[in-house]
Formats: structure tokens, C-alpha cells, sequence
């Protein structure tokens, strides 16, 4: 495809078990084993699965805040080249960093007590070469307009401010360097309600303004439903489903996927979502069953699904699963 | 109509702080019919938890219970007694709380000590409250209590309850510790269940085995639980009646239904146009509620939503609307449906 902007192929990343004092491996927790998506420039895609999936450990690869163990991260520069971050230096990434920025889940955590938000903000600039502090309030000062916050604030500190408005700090300093690619990690959940809204509006607004493409890792299925394009559904580690949004929701061609949407509690006491709970538990990605991760669950396993894994496979235009029986059954 | 379970009448509690007095509930009023599922929605900072823990008697330092009743029918009693006015350390409180009245905390990690087995733990209170457990005075032993609690597992759907009573909260997985702290709040057959975002640190596929969980036991023991979330999803699936609380007030209450398909308050209503829904368009922008919680020192004069609120008038911000009845069945404290005011 020529207009992606990322293309990842494959990842993987171990994480070793060390047991004893000479810390001999004993064994890999495969917190990421086989992800695989494209990423078109100016569209959402949402990343969703429950805790311990790998959707986190996933974004970092492609941050490179961690090294993967395996596969491949192809990514468009400005320029228009295809570079692979898996593989390059720490060199080599510098000037890509600014491209590729993340807002974090925790506004409290994310921002520095000890800095006003001139320089929580103006930090990313710094690095990246702008010197000139004059020159770096003005680019901050419209940063925060830009967010929806007042630019007297930048003289403050982090602590005055309010869970949701740490929220727009920490996109504003996202949006700092002029980023083309935006891993946004849960960046609502820790949001009251009232106020989740006013910061899902403002990453659409933004993205709109500035043709930003997301990656949008998040829990929620009714928040990454609302904001993406497309949506990418991980389970131990793997990519169990890709589709777009309109499409996975209508039609969910894998029975885990179908399971966490029936899950979701609706808001409408008319409408009841007690059937078909899904029973057990999310097993070890230090120990994943044989097969296909999902069978010990899933109430259409068969023989085949217990001793073959199955392969993502496109079983409509765009829309990947990894199941035996996708396209075949409905789930 | 029965008798309330529970009645809490205009309770107030505030937090003397180096800064200023935060009064964190502001006047709240709700009733809990015996075996009625009570949600309390709001969002963080309206005084759900704290009003929660007033009825626990378990309001921290420097909080105190400033005024208000809160009126318990208990077991074998037909006169309710004002839990308000007993000493939070003393013998009947501590009879009522965990015997009569308990808790399901939010984080189960949290609440499970780590150095002592689950079983244990259960085991003690039990054998706190063992008279609950035997009709004579004779008191349980315990290995009695041992097998009691490994009942209890199984109720709440533990597997190899034999094995699970051994382990240490840390142990377990997340939905299998929220079982348990389940299984201890049960542990006494309390008539009241008090379930604080019991499902809030947990996934959703393990969320709904809980709620599936607790909806069974309620049926099966008919027990009144409170059930306080921000999730709106959660109340509409597990609660009959609902009790909208902003800023330490009661906004809106009623039956479930007519909280989601006719709310009466603005605040109500903003509040379920601004969350997504599964089925709702994508990729537009959401009605929102303008502005921020206020800050706790910084309360608003008049009607705690009114620098917030799209209907608002000149006297929302110069008096406290009351709650009042505005239909058969549901209350609101709103100018725009009755012009009741709090005594000032």
C-alpha cells in the first residue's frame, strides 16, 4: 500500500524469566507474539484488549521506548522513505523522535511536579533544537490555546490543575514537535466521565486540524469504537482480529472479539447483556495452551482449534482474523 | 410499600483541612428497601465513597459526620436505631459492621493483607460474628468456620476452593481476589451489601462474570446491596433504583428506567449524552458538559451544578434547590421542576 504511514510486520517481544542467583533464563513471557497492521496516514486505529495482552508493550515497541525481540516496524519519513525502527540505532531514530510522540494514560504521573508547564511543554522543543526561550513560550502559548487552556497558565505548576487539564498539558506537549504519528495509551481512562468527553472531542478536533494519524490503545470498547477508523483486537499477545470499526462491531469474525463486546455493559436498562458470559480466565503469556490461545474459552473450539494455531488471515476486504472458522460460523 | 432497610436523612460530611473546610457530602437523603439493588452513580469528588463509608461509621480523620441521620432497621428489630450517633469504636457498631452491614472495596488488592492467607482472613470474621452462624451460644471452632469458608468459595464460584483457602491474596488473579473479598463481605449474611466500583480495577469480560456473580447471590439471599460506580453501563444493568449524586448532593433519583429514558436533571441528562455508546454514530463530536469539577474548597453558592449547567437561571446560583418529588416515582432538586428551596 503506498499512502501507509506504519507498517508492522510480525512483532514480537520476550520479556525473559530468570530464576537463581547466576539469573539463568528459565523461560520468555511472549507479551507480544505476532502483531501484524497497517496504519494509513490521517486514520485512528484503535488497539484494544484486556489488561495484560500486550496492547501497551506493543505501542512501546513501535516508540521504541523498548527494543522488540522480532519483526519488523516500517515507517514513512517526512522525506518519504521507508525506514525500519525495529533496526535502527538510537542514532538514527533522533531526528525520527519527533515525529512519533505518545500521550500517557496517567495525567499525574506523566507531568513534571517540578517544572510550570513552559517547560513540561517546551521540553520536547528543547531537545529538538529550539533555543531560544522567547521563541519557545510563543510556541507554547499557542500549544495551550490550541488545547483549549488559557496561555497566562504556563508560569503554573502541574499541581494546579485538574485531572483533565493535565490530560491537554500532556497533548499539547504531544503535539509540541509537530508529530505525524500519535500512540495515544489509554489517554481517557483515567478520566471522570463528564470530562472524557471534552478530551475524545479535542483529539478529533486535533486530528482533523493537523491530518495526525493515532494509534489508540485503549480498554474501552465504546470509547475506541467512537474514535476509530479501525479497530485491532489482541489477546495474549497476538492480533486476533483487524476490521473496520463499522464492520467488527456488525459483524465480529472471531468469538473472543464477539465475547468483549457482549461483555460491555449497555447504558439501557431495556436492554440486558447477561447471555453469553464469557467463562475462565486469560491464560499466562509465559505459558499460552496449544493451539489457538482462545480455545480453553471459547464455546465453538473443536479438535482442530486444540492442537493448530491458527493464522491471521483476510477473510473479507479488510477484515483479518485469526480463527479457523471465520467467514464460516457466526459468532 | 416495605419499610426502609436504611434511611439517610440531609447527611453531611465534612473534612477540616489546612485549607478550608471540605464538605464532601452536603445534605444527602436516600432510602434502601430490604433486598432492593440501590446504584449510586457519580463521578469523582461527589461524596459517593464518603457517604458510603459514613454509613460504616468509617470516616476518616479529619472528617466528621456534621449533621444528618442515618437510620438502620437491624436484625430480629423492628425500631431502626440512628448509626450516626454511635460510637464508631464502639460494641454495637462494630456488631453491625461486617455482621450486618458490609463492604465490597474497590481495589481487592488493596483490601486482602498480604502476609496472612485469604482463608484466614475470612475465617477471623467469621469467628467474630460466629453467633450469626450458630443458633445457641456455643461458639464455632475453627475448623467449622474453615469449612463454612470453603462453602463460600464454591457459592462465589472459586475453583479448587480446598486449595484457594490456602493462598495468599497475591496468589490470585484478579476476578478470583475480587471473588473472595466477595465471599468475605457474604461471609456474615449481612442484610445490607455495600459494593464500592466493585468492578472498576477488573477487565470486562471478568466484570461481567462478577455482576452476573453478584446478581445471583442477591436473588439467591435476597440481600439489599448498594451499588455506588461511575459507569453508567454497570447501573443500568444492575441497579432497580438510582441515586444521581454531584458535588456531595442527591441531583435526581427514581427508578432505573426512568433515570435512562426520562431524566428529569440536567445533569443527569448531560451525563448520559456525553458517553459513547456501542451503537451511537462514530467519529463525531460528543455533547459534553462544559467546564470542570469544581475544585472541593471552591464549591459553587446556589445549586452545586449551575456553573455548568445549560438551563440554568439568576436564582440557581442564590439557592439550594431541595429534593423534591417531580413525578409518581422519581425526585429532583432543580428549579426548573419545583421552586423548593433548602432552608438556608
Amino acid at each position: 500500500m503506498s499512502d501507509a504511514l506504519l507498517e508492522v510486520r510480525g512483532l514480537q517481544k520476550f520479556f525473559p524469566i530468570t530464576h537463581g542467583f547466576f539469573q539463568r533464563v528459565v523461560g520468555h513471557v511472549r507479551a507480544v507474539d505476532g502483531v501484524d497492521f497497517t496504519l494509513k496516514e490521517g486514520e485512528t486505529l484503535g488497539l484494544v484488549g484486556e489488561s495484560g495482552c500486550g496492547k501497551t508493550t506493543a505501542s512501546r515497541c513501535i516508540l521504541r521506548a523498548i527494543d522488540p525481540t522480532g519483526g519488523k516496524i516500517l515507517y514513512r519519513t517526512k522525506a518519504g522513505k521507508m525506514v525500519d525502527l525495529a533496526t535502527l540505532s538510537q542514532g538514527e531514530l533522533l531526528p525520527l523522535r519527533a515525529e512519533i510522540q505518545m500521550i500517557f494514560q496517567d495525567p499525574f504521573g506523566s507531568l513534571n511536579p517540578r517544572m510550570t508547564l513552559l517547560d513540561n511543554v517546551g521540553e520536547p522543543l528543547l531537545v529538538n533544537g529550539m533555543k531560544n526561550r522567547r521563541e519557545r513560550a510563543d510556541r507554547v502559548a499557542e500549544l495551550l490555546r490550541l488545547v483549549g487552556l488559557r496561555p497566562e497558565f504556563m508560569h503554573r505548576f502541574p499541581h494546579a490543575f485538574s485531572g483533565g487539564q493535565r490530560q491537554r498539558i500532556g497533548i499539547a506537549r504531544a503535539l509540541a514537535t509537530n508529530p505525524r504519528l500519535v500512540v495515544a495509551d489509554e489517554p481517557v481512562s483515567a478520566l471522570d466521565v463528564s470530562i472524557q468527553a471534552q478530551v475524545l472531542n479535542l483529539l478529533l478536533e486535533l486530528q482533523a486540524r493537523f491530518k495526525l494519524t493515532f494509534l489508540f490503545v485503549a480498554h474501552d470498547l465504546s470509547v475506541v469504537r467512537h474514535i476509530s477508523d479501525r479497530i485491532a483486537v489482541m489477546y495474549v499477545g497476538q492480533l486476533v482480529e483487524l476490521a473496520p470499526t463499522g464492520e467488527i462491531f456488525r459483524q465480529p469474525q472471531h468469538p473472543y472479539t464477539a465475547a468483549l463486546m457482549r461483555a460491555v455493559p449497555a447504558a439501557d436498562p431495556r436492554v440486558r447483556t447477561a447471555d453469553g458470559i464469557l467463562g475462565g480466565e486469560v491464560p499466562s503469556p509465559a505459558a499460552p495452551p496449544s493451539g489457538c490461545y482462545f480455545h480453553p474459552r471459547c464455546r465453538h473450539a473443536t479438535e482442530r482449534c486444540r492442537t493448530e494455531a491458527p493464522a491471521l488471515r483476510e477473510v473479507a476486504p479488510g477484515h483479518f482474523s485469526r480463527c479457523h472458522f471465520a467467514g464460516e460460523m457466526k459468532f | 410499600m416495605s419499610e426502609p432497610l436504611l434511611s439517610v436523612r440531609d447527611l453531611r460530611v465534612s473534612f477540616t483541612m489546612d485549607e478550608g473546610l471540605v464538605r464532601a457530602v452536603d445534605g444527602t437523603s436516600f432510602d434502601v428497601l430490604p433486598g432492593q439493588v440501590l446504584g449510586v452513580v457519580g463521578e469523582s469528588g461527589c461524596g459517593k465513597s464518603v457517604t458510603m463509608r459514613a454509613v460504616l461509621q468509617l470516616v476518616e480523620k479529619p472528617g466528621r459526620i456534621t449533621s444528618g441521620s442515618i437510620r438502620f432497621r437491624r436484625r430480629d428489630s423492628t425500631e431502626s436505631i440512628d448509626l450516626a450517633r454511635l460510637a464508631p469504636r464502639g460494641a454495637e457498631m462494630r456488631d453491625i459492621r461486617g455482621a450486618e452491614i458490609a463492604l465490597i472495596p474497590q481495589e481487592p488488592m488493596a483490601a486482602f493483607s498480604p502476609v496472612h492467607t485469604v482463608g484466614d482472613q475470612i475465617i477471623e470474621a467469621i469467628l467474630l460474628h460466629g453467633h450469626r452462624w450458630q443458633e445457641k451460644g456455643r461458639k464455632l471452632t475453627r475448623a467449622e468456620a474453615r469449612d463454612i469458608t470453603i462453602g463460600l468459595f464454591r457459592d462465589v464460584g472459586i475453583s479448587m476452593p480446598e486449595q484457594r483457602v490456602d493462598a495468599y491474596s497475591w496468589q490470585l488473579s484478579g476476578g478470583l481476589r475480587q471473588r473472595a473479598m466477595i465471599a468475605m463481605a457474604l461471609s456474615c449474611k449481612p442484610r445490607l451489601l455495600i459494593a464500592d466500583e466493585p468492578t472498576t480495577a477488573i477487565d470486562v469480560t471478568t466484570q461481567a462474570q462478577v455482576l452476573a456473580l453478584l446478581r445471583d447471590l442477591q436473588a439467591r439471599y435476597n440481600t439489599a446491596i448498594i451499588f455506588i460506580t461511575h459507569d453508567l453501563g454497570v447501573i443500568a444493568q444492575m441497579a432497580s433504583y438510582v441515586v444521581v449524586m454531584y458535588l456531595g448532593r442527591v441531583m435526581e433519583e427514581g427508578p432505573v428506567d426512568e433515570i435512562f429514558h426520562a431524566p428529569k436533571h440536567p445533569y443527569t441528562k448531560a451525563l448520559l449524552r456525553s458517553i459513547p455508546s456501542l451503537y451511537g454514530q462514530t467519529r463525531v463530536a460528543l455533547p459534553v458538559i462544559s467546564g470542570a469539577l469544581p475544585h472541593p474548597f471552591n464549591r459553587p453558592p446556589g445549586c452545586p451544578f449551575h456553573p455548568r449547567c445549560p438551563d440554568a437561571m439568576p436564582r440557581c446560583s442564590a439557592a439550594v434547590p431541595s429534593l423534591q418529588p417531580v413525578g409518581p416515582t422519581q425526585l429532583a432538586s432543580c428549579f426548573l421542576h419545583h421552586d423548593i428551596a433548602e432552608p438556608s
